[in-house]
């Protein structure tokens, strides 16, 4: 085992090396993002090119690494831009005073508002950078094997013949899919958006960790139908495989959001970079198949940029019926994701059991109608698919104040823990019982 | 021998070693556990814990998993290692070789080639439903979990075993024939438990590792294990739940206790023989309905643990695949991708990872050898903190170096200590030192005390002992640590991602991370994939010739001073 001379030269190397590695020359503006290689690469091309004084270092980390990143290194070393989707990222940078004012940034053509959202930060500490809707994914192949329909609204996917073909992420792992489950919440009312929500969890195969699980198990065929955000969607179908993307016409619109780090390296440079993301030319980029996003300029002022069909952010927003509430939506935040958890994600086995038995009693009771049967099944599926916390404890301030309260008190953890174990054998018990009970139904009628 | 300034001195440094770049990092992370939110110290985040019936229904779910995948996997690894060292096995360099791929998957790749092979559309099912009509839940539930978890890591049992196979005396198994011992009873009764402490050695880390593994179970959708549910409070954005580190902290001491307890099985028992190397167990020819079934089994195994690399290899080719059995067409454009920028990524990995591996020996051997050898007070500490970091989540080392060496610039520059590789290259050797020191351990504990006494009283100083005796006998152990640390480092992710701050320090890893990341990057995200493969496999053939050169050298050397030939060393892997 001797090998000095082999070390000695690793040393000197490695000295070398970490002296030159990383000291980032001036004029280089660096970008931590979640967003993936294509659009990233495109606007650091282009954007480079433009200004070639100014080196673009893009840095991927996906957004909760991202802010830890972020967080963790001392002002003067941080990098100078943060750009991800998710809003309460940049809400959480807010509250740790790391974003700085960029609100003269902003692209003055571009409307304030996409249906009731805010396009850019009213603080001006983030600006919207590029629009995106939820909406629904479904593999074709995957649909002809299994003779399905394709759906159009989110409430098709309540529907008994999409059990275990469907796919979608947690709101507590996905700012997107946050917002799609408040609008739902929003839209239909505490009590009946949950009821509906049960019934669609209920039909999925798997509740993803991570939101491109979704688009990526629709576009491997492992699901047939998932909930994602548009551009994952539409990416895939331009990718050439064989999907199809719609958005139903209940959706939310939020813009992915762009902001600059407070205590960078150079801010100067990053300010036109923002600035360029946000222009016309900027905006154009989006438009790349490959990248497939929403420009957050109207397209009447994208200059006939805009290839014939391509979505209309703004349209889509007018269309929703519900008027967004983001006080609300902020103010049950954490209740709702930690519902959404304890309920669906962590007892998705026993609420997909509950949901087969409900369905097989059903098709049963459809064939050969029995009075009795009936009132059994309307038990099971009111217990299966009714929301743990009613409506008036989920408006109740102190309730949802203690939520948001620090977790780091021992004794305000231990109460919310409490809370939430509660929920979690609560809904345990109830999806126990509504299978039983739905088997008994269908029992009676065999 | 307490008394030997350069024990202490070895003490010492591996202990500083682990205080800088394991233990106080981490704490800085931990501390949250243990404060209330006014800073002042509490237990009551571990009373919310306990209270939760979803954590106590997690802590059994991973106790179930990890334990039956030790199973599954020692049903995989004891039959392949028995066969390569037993008999006259054709194809024993590609056992060994081949064995060792599983767990070069980097990760993304491999639950999606995996997937695609045995998922709920993966081929496997497809082709299942179409001829026979049915199809086979492989990677559903905790089941899944074990499944791939028992693929994936029973190399770590092959590897350990086989050393310990090879290191068992000739003469041990020639002296139970003699008092008629044959087939069945020899291997239970004189060949398995010589070689308990390799297998003990892999059996062990299979179960810490699954315990902790956090990857597997996520992308198969199982929440309700301990590390997922620690990595979902830990990674809520922007909430700083202390649950999250409570479990993990749970997780470290669970880890430490399951090392303690092998530790434990194997203590009061000699496993060391004497002679060395000179006559291994005999091969011998296998008969010819046993040669059928033990290739059969042979290549059954194969064909299993290797699925997921030809899905890889498959998706590098293919242009579009989606619920069908195979691509519908091929194209090499996403290697041309990938050639672009992946040469910087290269030798990244191979630079941070065969430093890595290299301090995890040095620290491997020095360790064993404290525990073993010398009465060092507190010795077992170094073991238990060493293997503690098998529960550490990469993120939380992570977080804790950021934290820990916060604005520390390299002397005369404003670089940031955090934002060199040096650090990532730091994560890896910790993370990947208990692979490293099981290994080292196992090999010490079969190598007798007596050939160390020997060298000495022939003049040798303690130190060259060790060099020229101990360090060479223990070369096939050393090896195996080497390897295993070395390409599980390779694949590392969670440290990587927080770690990197220059495209120009990424390793492959992180690489294949980032195009996986999208939807048009999963055909190159496969092809570096592949490249990974090659690379490191070829960096674990090249680390074979290395120290089946040193022995060679150590072998002439004897030869020419004209000394009686000591023994060569253990033989490695003859690959």
């Amino acid at each position: 085992m001797k090998r000095r001379p082999f070390l000695r030269e690793t040393v000197i190397t490695l000295v070398i090396a970490a002296f030159n590695a990383t000291s980032a020359i001036a004029g280089t503006v660096t970008v931590v993002t979640s967003f993936p290689k294509e659009l990233t690469q495109a606007y650091k091309t282009v954007f480079e090119k433009a200004n070639p004084a100014i080196k673009v270092e893009i840095l991927n980390k996906n957004t909760v690494q991202g802010i830890a990143y972020v967080r963790e290194l001392p002002a003067g070393q941080r990098p100078d831009i943060f750009w991800a989707s998710a809003p309460d990222a940049f809400e959480v940078l807010a509250g740790l005073k790391l974003l700085d004012n960029v609100a003269d940034l902003a692209n003055k053509a571009a409307p304030a508002k996409v249906g009731n959202y805010p396009i850019n930060n009213p603080q001006g500490l983030y600006l919207g950078q590029a629009l995106a809707g939820y909406g629904l994914m479904w593999n074709t192949r995957y649909m002809a094997a299994n003779k399905l329909p394709a759906p159009a609204q989110w409430a098709d996917l309540t529907k008994p013949i999409y059990f275990g073909h469907v796919a979608m992420s947690s709101p507590s792992r996905s700012g997107t899919t946050h917002l799609t489950v408040e609008t739902l919440l929003q839209g239909e009312g505490w009590e009946k958006g949950w009821t509906q929500l049960l019934q669609i969890a209920g039909n999925c195969a798997a509740i993803t960790e991570r939101s491109f699980g979704v688009p990526d198990g629709v576009n491997n065929g492992q699901y047939g139908i998932g909930l994602v955000i548009d551009f994952l969607g539409l990416a895939g179908k331009y990718s050439g495989f064989p999907v199809e993307f719609a958005y139903p016409s209940v959706t939310a619109v939020v813009p992915a959001n762009i902001g600059l780090v407070a205590g960078g390296k150079n801010a100067a440079e990053a300010k036109k970079f923002i600035a360029y993301t946000v222009s016309a030319e900027g905006q154009e980029l989006l438009l790349d198949p490959k990248i497939s996003r929403l420009p957050i300029l109207p397209p009447e002022q994208m200059k006939g940029k805009v290839p014939p069909g391509y979505p209309n952010p703004f349209e889509i927003a007018k269309r929703a019926k519900v008027q967004f509430d983001s006080e609300l939506s902020e103010a049950r935040y954490n209740v709702v994701s930690a519902m959404f958890d304890q309920a669906i994600t962590f007892r998705l086995k026993e609420l997909q059991a509950a949901s087969k038995a409900i369905r097989e009693a059903e098709a049963a009771l459809a064939k050969k109608p029995n009075a009795q049967a009936a009132v059994l099944l309307k038990q099971a599926r009111d217990l299966a698919y009714s929301p743990v916390v009613g409506a008036g404890m989920a408006g109740d301030k102190n309730f949802l104040a203690l939520f948001s309260a620090n977790k780091k008190d021992a004794a305000v953890n231990r109460q919310v823990t409490g809370l939430e174990d509660n929920w979690n054998a609560k809904a345990r018990a109830n999806y126990t019982r509504s299978k039983a009970l739905a088997e008994q139904a269908g029992g009676m009628v065999r | 021998m307490t008394g030997r300034p350069g024990i202490w001195l070895a003490g010492l440094l591996a202990l500083a070693f682990l205080l800088l770049f394991l233990v106080l990092p981490v704490a800085r992370v931990f501390v949250t556990a243990f404060v209330d939110g006014d800073g002042s110290p509490t237990l009551g985040h571990f009373g919310a814990f306990f209270a939760q019936g979803l954590m106590r229904e997690s802590f059994f779910n991973s106790l179930y998993v990890a334990t039956m995948s030790a199973v599954f996997a020692a049903l995989i690894a004891v039959p392949l290692a028995y066969f390569t060292v037993r008999f006259q096995f054709r194809g024993a360099i590609l056992i060994q070789t081949l064995g060792v791929l599983p767990l070069i998957m980097p990760p993304f790749v491999g639950a999606v080639a995996m997937q695609l092979i045995y998922g709920r559309s993966g081929s496997l099912n497809l082709l299942l439903n179409e001829h026979l009509g049915f199809t086979l839940p492989l990677m559903q539930g905790l089941n899944g979990v074990i499944f791939v978890e028992a693929i994936h890591y029973f190399p770590f049992i092959l590897l350990n075993l086989t050393v310990a196979l090879r290191n068992i005396d000739g003469a041990m198994e020639e002296a139970a024939m003699n008092l008629g011992c044959r087939g069945w009873r020899l291997f239970w009764r004189v060949i398995f438990p010589l070689g308990a402490p390799g297998f003990v050695a892999g059996a062990s880390l299979v179960f810490v590792k699954v315990f902790d593994d956090l990857g597997t179970p996520l992308v198969l959708g199982q929440t309700n294990l301990l590390a997922p549910q620690a990595y979902l409070r830990i990674t809520q954005v922007g909430l700083e739940d202390p649950l999250g580190y409570v479990i993990s902290v749970i997780m470290i001491v669970f880890s430490i206790a399951a090392m303690a307890l092998s530790a434990r099985l194997l203590r009061g028992r000699d496993y060391s023989t004497i002679q060395k190397g000179g006559v291994g167990i005999q091969r011998r020819r296998l008969s010819a309905p046993g040669a059928l079934a033990a290739y059969g089994w042979v290549g059954l195994m194969l064909l299993v643990t290797l699925s997921p690399h030809a899905g890889v290899l498959l998706l590098s080719f293919a242009s579009v695949w989606s619920f069908s059995p195979l691509p519908d067409a091929y194209t090499l454009a996403h290697y041309a991708t990938v050639f672009q920028d992946s040469s910087s990524m290269i030798q990244n990995t191979l630079l941070y990872c065969g430093l890595a591996a290299g301090i995890d020996v040095l620290l491997g051997v020095t360790i064993a050898y404290l525990i073993l050898r010398t009465t060092l007070p507190a010795r077992q500490w170094l073991d238990w903190i060493a293997t503690a970091s098998l529960a550490v989540p990469g993120i939380v080392l992570a977080i804790g170096y950021l934290r820990l060496y916060k604005g520390i610039t390299l002397p005369g520059t404003d670089v940031l200590l955090t934002s060199t590789w040096v650090m990532i290259m730091l994560a890896y050797a910790v993370r990947r030192l208990p692979y490293a020191l099981r290994s080292c351990v196992a090999a010490l504990q079969q190598l007798h005390l007596s050939l160390e006494e020997a060298a000495e009283s022939l003049g040798a100083t303690k130190l060259r002992a060790i060099r020229r005796v101990v360090v060479p006998l223990m070369a096939g152990g050393i090896l195996a640590g080497f390897v295993t640390s070395f390409i599980t480092a390779a694949v590392e992710l969670s440290a990587t991602i927080l770690l990197v701050s220059a495209d120009s320090q990424a390793p492959m890893s992180y690489g294949i991370y980032l195009y996986m990341q999208s939807i048009a990057g999963r055909g190159p995200g496969a092809a570096l994939g592949v490249l990974a493969i090659l690379v490191v496999a070829l960096g674990t053939y090249l680390s074979n010739v290395v120290v089946e050169r040193t022995g060679q050298r150590f072998e002439s050397r004897v030869v020419d001073e004209d000394l009686p030939p000591l023994p060569v060393a253990a033989a490695p892997a003859k690959a």
